[in-house]
């Protein structure tokens, strides 16, 4: 199957307590690539290795977390249909004209039983990595500044009523169930692994005693050797590390949780596998959270189901 | 010849709920001091004024606020109380403090 309807992640609006000091966070500790301002003040950012203009915006708040999470679509066709089958599911959307976000096209909005804003879009503008098109180099200076990810990745939202969530995403917008946490009964899904790709997640959702929570956005770096190279500049950056360098047993990504200046947490992480929808989904029982969060160490991370954003 | 640093002050900072204490500088925040040397108490969560899990209540000595704490947990109120997050707030002198922030979830084992 081709990659068709829903295909990534596409923008995380982020909510921070001192703009300028997260701007500096994200473009010099980081390493992703500034690439403007609105009017609003809001802050744009994309991976380096990302075409689209933008795929991370920063937003001065009196509070942390996230404000929505954007899918980018194959076309405006796609755009219209699947908000037609989230109105016929009974999920109500509205439009936010183009143009409110630098460079991005019109986008369809709606709120999931999570508590989280949920947007699609078809248009953003193609601006390149700065490699070109034709006879491309592999890299860049760009690639070498700070942790720098290629792409923002994913991101695992908490609250109520996960269920819910899950079944907007895999019954209207053709995602599919790659891993779970279930608890004692067997049945219950503390945390559900979500793919619209052949990526092991595209979203994650875990039930958080909150809604509208934020537990991390995620960022794809090349290689475990550069995921410690990232492990390096965040202590020499003081940046607060949650857990890692280590591997997860959910996914089998080679990951650090980390926290932003805001308080936000991200993952820096690389690896897993390849996933197709016909694959039997990943079960982990709740008695095995300790090696699925932290493979290496095996050890419960009070953190993981407690600390949000 | 080498130049002096300015020396740091530390100082003593009790955690009510234990009885245990914990030497602070006055220029880091009191979770910080706690988690540095390996000490607990005080739940550690984004250490970035977002999350909440390290809320204390100030009990007796003077501190100043080093960072943003989220409004959504603090309020006024909390603030006219010396009720602030850990990681936020750095002790001008001796400090006692009491645990509020708690480290919530759905599910526990
Ligand atoms: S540790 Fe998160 S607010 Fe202090
Ligand atoms: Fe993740």
């Amino acid at each position: 199957m081709a990659v068709t309807g829903v295909l990534r992640p596409g923008h995380a609006q982020i909510r921070v307590l001192n703009l300028e000091e997260d701007v500096k966070f994200y473009r010099d500790v980081f390493g992703l690539v500034e690439q403007g301002r609105d009017a609003q003040g809001r802050v744009y950012f994309k991976a380096w290795d990302e075409r689209d203009h933008n795929s991370v915006i920063l937003r001065q708040a009196d509070t942390a977390g996230i404000d929505f999470f954007g899918f980018k679509v194959d076309s405006v066709a796609t755009l219209n249909k699947l908000e037609a089958d989230l109105n016929a599911y009974g999920v109500k959307t509205e439009r936010v004209p183009a143009g409110e976000m630098l460079a991005t096209g019109e986008r369809v909005r709606f709120e999931v039983p999570t508590g989280h804003v949920i947007e699609l879009y078809a248009e953003k503008k193609d601006v390149g990595n700065g490699l070109g098109y034709s006879n491309p180099a592999p890299w860049n200076k760009q690639s070498e500044t700070g942790f720098a990810p290629t792409r923002m990745d994913h991101a695992l939202l908490g609250g109520g009523d996960l269920d819910g969530a899950r079944d907007i995403f895999i019954n209207v917008l053709g995602f599919y169930l790659t891993e779970e946490v279930v608890a004692e009964d067997g049945k219950t899904q503390i945390a559900v692994w979500l793919s619209c790709s052949n990526k092991t997640h595209d979203i994650a959702f875990v039930r958080a005693p909150e809604n509208g929570k934020l537990h991390h956005v995620s960022y794809w770096i090349e290689t475990w050797e550069k995921v410690l190279r990232a492990a390096d500049l965040m202590s020499m950056n003081d940046v607060p590390v949650d857990i890692g360098p280590t591997r997860h047993g959910i996914t089998r990504g080679a990951t650090i949780y980390a926290f932003d200046r805001s308080g936000n947490r991200f993952e820096t992480f690389s690896g897993g596998y390849i996933s197709y929808p016909d694959m039997h989904v990943l079960t982990w029982p709740i008695q095995h959270l300790p090696e699925g969060l932290d493979y290496a160490q095996r050890k419960l991370h009070e953190s993981f189901l407690t600390v949000f954003s | 010849m080498s130049v002096q640093a300015e020396p740091r002050t530390a100082v003593t900072v009790r955690i009510a709920d234990t009885g245990e204490s914990y030497k602070c500088h006055t220029d880091e925040s009191l979770l910080t001091g706690m988690h540095r040397m390996g000490k607990r108490g005080i739940p550690v969560g984004c250490r970035g004024g977002g999350c909440s899990v390290c809320k204390v209540w100030v009990v007796a000595g003077d501190y100043a606020q080093i960072r943003a704490m989220s409004r959504e947990y603090v309020s006024e109120e909390d603030l006219a109380h010396g009720r602030v997050l850990a990681c936020c707030v750095a002790p001008r002198g001796e400090v006692e403090l009491a645990v509020i922030g708690k480290l919530n979830k759905v599910v526990t084992r």
